[in-house]
């Protein structure tokens, strides 16, 4: 081949993979644009008030004019959400970071080998198979020995926090393992013992990781839709216990989507709620530039 | 001082007992899914259709859509995939350009796959015409696993060492030819691992599929394999109900009388799968690395 040809043909691969990377821009700035375009017409084109929209805790989208008009608030499904990821994310933080602190600490043998194995397949199990689980034994569980009707708050955390196990722990290991060895050289030369040093020197050191770690667990928690609303209960009013039933912005959108009109206010609504599913996973993403920007360690 | 030592004891054992949480958790659920599901897989619930309100039925044509899709994504995702991570490790400079390309993945990959499903009924499924259509849910897939097969392309092109690539220009090849014969052969333990990774979630995804590739199969005939035939199964424009779709489904429907055989089934028949993808990565990554 002779060098122009080749020449020519390094320009051309070199604008191919520009193509490659540029869908991704393209990608996110669709989505962003469809998303936006279709949930913001419940406030412009059906004049629904946002403050209402925020507030307001009954959800009747279909309601005729004649018995008081639709009323759309999406209070419940926003408070199920922040419930259900909340708990969900103090349970896994507590064995992640353990997990975390084991594999980095005190078993790295044990800990590549086996839990690091365990926490692929954590990945790998689909989250229907993990929402049938919860449906198949939690539910009846917490039905049998704690009351309620099973489909609760509690099963819904339950069931999360065992999917963002594996996020959680991955990242705070990431951030164990990038400490300087100096820390803890120190911290055992100066007489502490192993869990002094874990205590006192390394997990302060890598709290800016475990924060955003957690970050990531509450992100994956939140856009969660069918493991919750296949044992959340689904039902649409604020919870008082852990044992009550719930509904999140995730499990509403996927059931109702199917049911409302293309156009309707109610389907528009819909759209609304998933316009801030997306502005919170945005928002996540703006917390863990932050976290990650303050993380030198100092 | 002897506090000390015994505050190390306990958080000793504190720490072992979560680690071995994490590892029985994960025994007794693998073994509570095969156990109880594994039983009821024999050949006609492997090829039977489904059934919507009878009991009886299978989930052959169930599996079979959920490998087509999984093949049509993945002809998607690799090429675009792998081209953005060459592009983001070998030619990317520090500008806006490449900041707003690392921003998008970011973001991209937080998002909820309920979303992209959304998207993807309205760009895909109505905008172009197309329908519930299994195009439609490989495209929503794409979106889903870009950003994983991105990064993991260029995390693993990066650790291939810098000689190789001199070695290479110092010959006189150009960039492509370079990154062509000499990088991507190194790194392709690497991708490969990214692809099964990839392959493995859109084996098991169902939230972005539910609006996008749709909760129903029309009737196939398996032995018309002509893609334009409607009802072939290899019509990439028909509508396709997943496994992993079927399971949140008929739960969701609740009409079939034997729906905890089905469910069960389905259920261990993706365990089985996500096993065999963990596997065959393991296996793949460690006789290439071995052979290099």
């Amino acid at each position: 081949m002779n060098l122009r040809k080749r020449l020519y043909r390094d320009r051309l691969a070199r604008t191919m993979l520009m193509v490659c990377a540029s869908i991704l821009i393209l990608a996110i700035v669709a989505i962003f644009f469809f998303v936006s375009s279709k949930g913001l017409a419940t406030f412009i084109v059906n004049g629904i008030s946002p403050v209402e929209f925020f507030t307001e805790s009954r959800w009747l989208p279909d309601r005729p004019a004649a018995e008081g008009g639709p009323v759309i608030g999406i209070l419940p499904f926003v408070v199920g959400s922040v419930c259900v990821c909340s708990l969900a994310v103090l349970i896994s933080s507590v064995f992640s970071v353990g997990a975390a602190v084991f594999m980095a600490e005190i078993s790295p043998v044990f800990g590549q080998r086996i839990l690091r194995g365990a926490m692929e397949l954590f990945v790998g199990i689909p989250s229907v198979v993990y929402g049938w689980t919860g449906l198949s034994i939690l539910v009846p569980f917490i039905r049998n020995h704690l009351g309620g009707l099973g489909f609760s708050w509690l099963a819904g955390s339950l069931v999360l926090s065992v999917m963002i196990l594996p996020t959680i722990t991955s990242v705070s290991l990431d951030a164990l393992r990038s400490l300087p060895t100096d820390l803890k050289e120190a911290s055992l030369a100066l007489g502490a013992t192993r869990w002094q040093t874990i205590r006192y020197a390394l997990l302060p050191a890598a709290r800016p990781g475990i924060a955003t770690a957690i970050v990531l667990g509450l992100a994956r928690a939140f856009g969660e839709a069918l493991a919750v609303q296949m044992v959340v209960g689904n039902k649409k009013v604020i919870p008082h216990s852990v044992l009550d039933q719930t509904i999140t912005l995730t499990s509403g959108i996927t059931m109702e989507m199917g049911h409302s009109i293309m156009g309707s206010l109610w389907n528009n609504a819909l759209w609304s709620m998933a316009l801030v599913l997306m502005l919170i996973s945005l928002l996540f993403i703006v917390i863990i530039n932050k976290l990650s920007k303050g993380s030198a360690y100092r | 001082m002897r506090a000390a030592r015994r505050e190390d004891v306990i958080a000793n054992i504190v720490i072992w007992s979560i680690a071995i949480a994490i590892i029985a958790l994960l025994s007794v659920l693998l073994a509570y899914l095969l156990v109880r599901g594994v039983r009821y897989i024999d050949i006609g619930f492997l090829v039977k259709p489904p059934e919507v309100i009878r009991a009886g039925g299978g989930v052959g044509p169930l599996i079979f859509n959920s490998f087509y899709l999984l093949v049509l994504s993945m002809l998607i995702t690799l090429p675009l995939g792998v081209g953005a991570g060459v592009y983001l490790s070998e030619y990317a400079r520090q500008n806006e350009f490449t900041r707003a390309i690392r921003l998008s993945t970011q973001a991209l990959s937080s998002l909820p796959s309920i979303v992209v499903g959304l998207f993807g009924l309205l760009v895909f499924v109505n905008a172009t015409g197309w329908g519930y259509s299994l195009m439609a849910g490989a495209l929503a897939l794409t979106m889903l696993n870009l950003p994983v097969v991105v990064s993991i392309t260029e995390q693993s092109i990066r650790a291939v060492p810098k000689d190789f690539r001199e070695a290479s220009l110092a010959l006189g090849a150009t960039t492509w030819e370079t990154v062509w014969n000499v990088v991507l052969p190194s790194a392709l333990p690497g991708i490969l691992t990214g692809a099964i990774i990839a392959a493995g979630r859109a084996f098991g995804e169902a939230a972005a599929l539910l609006y996008t590739s749709g909760m129903s199969s029309p009737p196939l005939d398996f032995t018309d394999w002509n893609p334009a035939h409607p009802i072939s199964p290899l019509n990439p424009f028909r509508p396709a109900e997943t496994l992993a779709v079927h399971i949140y489904k008929i739960n969701s429907e609740g009409l079939l009388p034997d729906l905890r055989r089905i469910a069960d089934g389905s259920a261990a028949i993706l365990v089985l799968v996500v096993l065999a993808f963990d596997l065959l990565s393991r296996y793949l990554v460690t006789r290439l690395v071995n052979k290099t």
